[in-house]
């Protein structure tokens, strides 16, 4: 935040690139406010909300007990009645307490009410493994939510990522779950000039093209972002060009761009970190299977996806629970048959 | 004429019988005191709501002879001017918990407040039974939840509170959509599933909306953090609002509601919880569901009145109470309100597997409140037989007219299929039932 107004590229870290996104949404509008546990006086149970409190005090930045399903119910009433609430779930596993008010309270109220009852606002948190907190805090919610008409998810990678598409989360007039990663908030990435503007979004629905190839589309979205580059920077060594996709949301998924991208290189991977079952990557393949693009792949759809099993514990089976970068070179090189 | 009274009882004390209605009277109080129930004219020995009855008798009967006989003066020996304009009465004390007084027990009521809440609760009484009838024709499907028996409630809290203010409740809802300001036409067009419907035919009996009212709510319970995140918002904008926000004798026991008084009463919030108590939770009485019914009590932290739901007037005035309370920045406050079904939970429970058709039969001849009403209105000259029934007469053509609407009124257009699933959204596709059938949605 103490680069904002300077005109040269900055480095900035997912957190910070959040805090950016929510400070400015909060100045801008009085309706904006954040609700949720440890979001005031603890500065953010992982510090994304640092220094809000202060500057906003206890109006807008409002400290709640541990009741999920009761202040999720109360964060959905306020966006009934006028205000544009985010709703900080300290993680999306503590989601599932409310998960009623997620999707019967805010997803389908602007259906059943045909238009008459709009529902702003913006559900965040951390979502999917961290690392060493095992089976209970470590579950990827995207396909979950992304399977439910009503609501818009978002999954961000990095910091431009996270502050563009955060702002436009809170402008958006529908509910939205934001996805963030605990792992990445602490990674810095260079933010441009334009992105360090107050007005600086990211159109939701739209995903980005990190890196331009030919042989092969590496699909993916938030942490295996990274992976799918550094997978991509080892390929290239070995002569295969990969083009790598970010989602940036899963719903409503850009099938486009990767359809674009399927038609130019003739092979697909996804990556994801949730399990395989009925997940994002399912998805996708089941999309390019119904559209044009099918007809222009040279073998089928490759997912990489976490195992189909609750995360452990120790650190040697947390990381074979999880694709590694080996994994998707493995996989890349199986689906281009090389 | 003195029966279980001792001699010393004075003269004024003493019970005698009126020689129209032979009902038992109390005689006239001695001066300076406030008269009860069923003053007593000195005349003839009458009481007073006999006495009006002649009256209308004689008057009716000199209307009758005036137009057979054609006459071009109108004989009328009784015109508006004669009602009383406003009667006090006496309701009954409501329970309070963690308060030091509670509501009012002796209220006023005017004679066009009468009229109106008689108006309001007919016409949601006939509403109820024209969407019962319409369900047994197959002409509305799915959840139905009727809400006659309980007008008293509904009708009470909005006489206290402002259309300003917030409203919300659980699936019972069709009493509320029209206190609140949606018309009989467009609830009855709902329940039809047509697209003249308040919600276009895309909700249902659960889910109707309007200003200020946030439905109509399926999910047991969480209509109830929903109220509280209303009230927040009403603090939020400094506005003096306030939400109403309602839940059954069955939803008490939802975890959430304990999350919500936590809430509420920690941040001040202006939010009255009413605990609609009608004796049971689809098929389970209350005994059978819950370790404490004092529901007025189970917001432990938060002051609780506990209200006779079938009388309008102690609806009125405990709500107005309870508005009070949170208007003053007090918080939130609980009102219980005792009340009945007579319906069963939904038109698929007849309702007399879990209870007796005596006992429903008991209170629709004991404690209805529409009746209830009627006799207060009759007994202090406030409004003829005549005026009434003529109510009855155009609330049934309302709802006939209404009912008529519902059952001619198409059903939305297939193109209406994928809309309104974002608001403020530029059109997107959905896909159809397969690949091929790409649909269109706008906001």
């Amino acid at each position: 935040n103490e680069q904002k107004g300077q005109k040269t590229p900055a480095t900035v870290t997912v957190r910070d690139a959040l805090n950016q996104a929510m400070d400015e949404e909060l100045e801008r509008d009085e309706r904006v406010f954040l609700l949720g546990e440890e979001v005031a006086q603890y500065d953010g149970a992982y510090k994304v909300s640092r220094g809000l409190w202060k500057k906003y005090g206890d109006k807008r930045i409002i400290d709640t007990p541990i009741s999920e399903m009761g202040f999720a119910g109360i964060a959905v009433g306020a966006a009934m009645a006028g205000l544009r609430p985010i709703c900080e779930f300290m993680t999306f596993n503590f989601s599932m307490q409310a998960i009623d008010q997620v999707i019967n309270s805010a997803a389908k109220t602007c259906y059943m009410s045909a238009g008459l009852q709009a529902v702003p606002i913006v559900f965040r948190g951390p979502n999917g493994a961290s690392a060493g907190v095992a089976a209970q805090h470590s579950q990827c919610f995207a396909a979950w939510y992304a399977h439910c008409p009503g609501l818009k998810v978002v999954s961000p990678w990095n910091s431009e990522d996270a502050k563009g598409l955060l702002k436009s989360s809170i402008r958006d007039d529908n509910p939205v779950v934001f996805l963030e990663n605990e792992l990445l908030y602490g990674v810095p990435f260079e933010m441009s000039e334009e992105a360090q503007s107050k007005d600086f979004t990211i159109p939701i629905g739209k995903a980005k093209v990190e890196r331009a190839g030919s042989h092969i589309t590496l699909v993916s979205h938030s942490r295996y972002v990274g992976h799918c580059l550094d997978a991509a920077a080892v390929l290239a060594k070995e002569g295969i060009e990969c083009e790598v996709i970010n989602l940036r949301t899963i719903r409503p998924m850009d099938v486009e761009s990767i359809e674009a991208s399927v038609m130019k290189t003739n092979h697909l991977v996804t990556v994801e970190g949730g399990w395989p079952q009925f997940g994002v990557g399912a998805e996708i393949c089941a999309r390019i299977m119904e559209g044009s693009a099918f007809n222009y792949l040279d073998s089928p759809v490759t997912r990489v996806t976490g195992v189909d099993i609750p995360m452990p514990y120790a650190k040697i089976l947390e990381d074979h629970s999880l694709p590694q970068i080996k994994d998707i070179i493995f996989s890349v090189k199986k689906t281009l048959n090389v | 004429m003195c029966f279980s009274q001792t001699p010393e009882k004075k003269r004024w004390q003493q019970r005698w019988f009126c020689r129209y209605c032979r009902q038992r009277r109390r005689r006239a109080a001695p001066e300076g005191q406030r008269l009860t129930e069923g003053r007593i004219c000195a005349v003839q020995g009458l009481c007073w709501a006999s006495l009006g009855k002649m009256l209308t008798n004689i008057s009716n009967v000199l209307r009758a002879c005036a137009q057979r006989n054609g006459a071009a003066a109108v004989v009328s020996a009784r015109t508006y001017a004669d009602f009383t304009n406003e009667a006090t009465f006496e309701i009954k004390k409501c329970d309070t918990f963690k308060l030091d007084e509670g509501p009012a027990t002796q209220v006023v009521m005017t004679r066009d407040e009468g009229l109106q809440y008689y108006r309001t609760m007919q016409t949601m009484r006939r509403m109820e039974l024209k969407a019962d009838q319409l369900y047994k024709q197959k002409i509305i499907r799915g959840f139905c939840h009727l809400y006659d028996g309980q007008e008293a409630c509904a009708v009470g809290i909005e006489a206290a509170i402002n259309l300003s203010d917030h409203l919300i409740t659980a699936y019972r809802a069709h009493g509320y959509t029209y206190t609140r300001g949606g018309t009989v036409k467009k609830i009855m067009a709902e329940l039809t599933g047509r697209r003249g419907g308040i919600a276009k035919g895309k909700g249902g009996s659960m889910h109707m909306y309007c200003k200020h009212f946030y439905g109509g709510n399926g999910i047991v319970g969480a209509q109830v953090p929903l109220g509280a995140g209303v009230a927040l918002a009403c603090k939020y904008q400094g506005n003096s609002e306030l939400c109403v926000c309602l839940y059954g004798d069955g939803a008490a026991n939802q975890g959430q509601i304990f999350e919500t008084y936590n809430m509420a009463a920690l941040w001040k919030l202006p939010v009255i919880f009413i605990c609609e108590n009608n004796g049971y939770g689809m098929g389970t009485s209350v005994e059978r569901a819950a370790a404490s019914t004092d529901y007025f009590k189970r917001g432990e932290f938060i002051p609780g009145v506990r209200v006779d739901g079938m009388d309008v007037l102690c609806v009125r005035e405990a709500s107005r109470f309870a508005a009070d309370y949170c208007r003053s920045g007090k918080g939130p406050i609980l009102m219980e309100l005792q009340t009945y079904r007579y319906h069963g939970h939904s038109m698929s429970d007849p309702g007399v597997s879990y209870r007796t058709r005596e006992e429903i039969q008991e209170v629709r001849s004991k404690s209805d409140p529409i009746s209830m009403l009627k006799d207060r209105m009759l007994s202090n000259n406030m409004a003829s037989v005549e005026e009434l029934k003529e109510i009855d007469v155009e609330v049934r053509k309302e709802i006939e007219d209404a009912a008529q609407f519902a059952t001619t009124d198409p059903e939305p257009p297939l193109e209406d299929l994928c809309n309104h699933i974002f608001h403020n959204n530029p059109p997107l596709e959905v896909r159809g039932t397969n690949p091929w059938s790409k649909l269109k949605s706008v906001s």
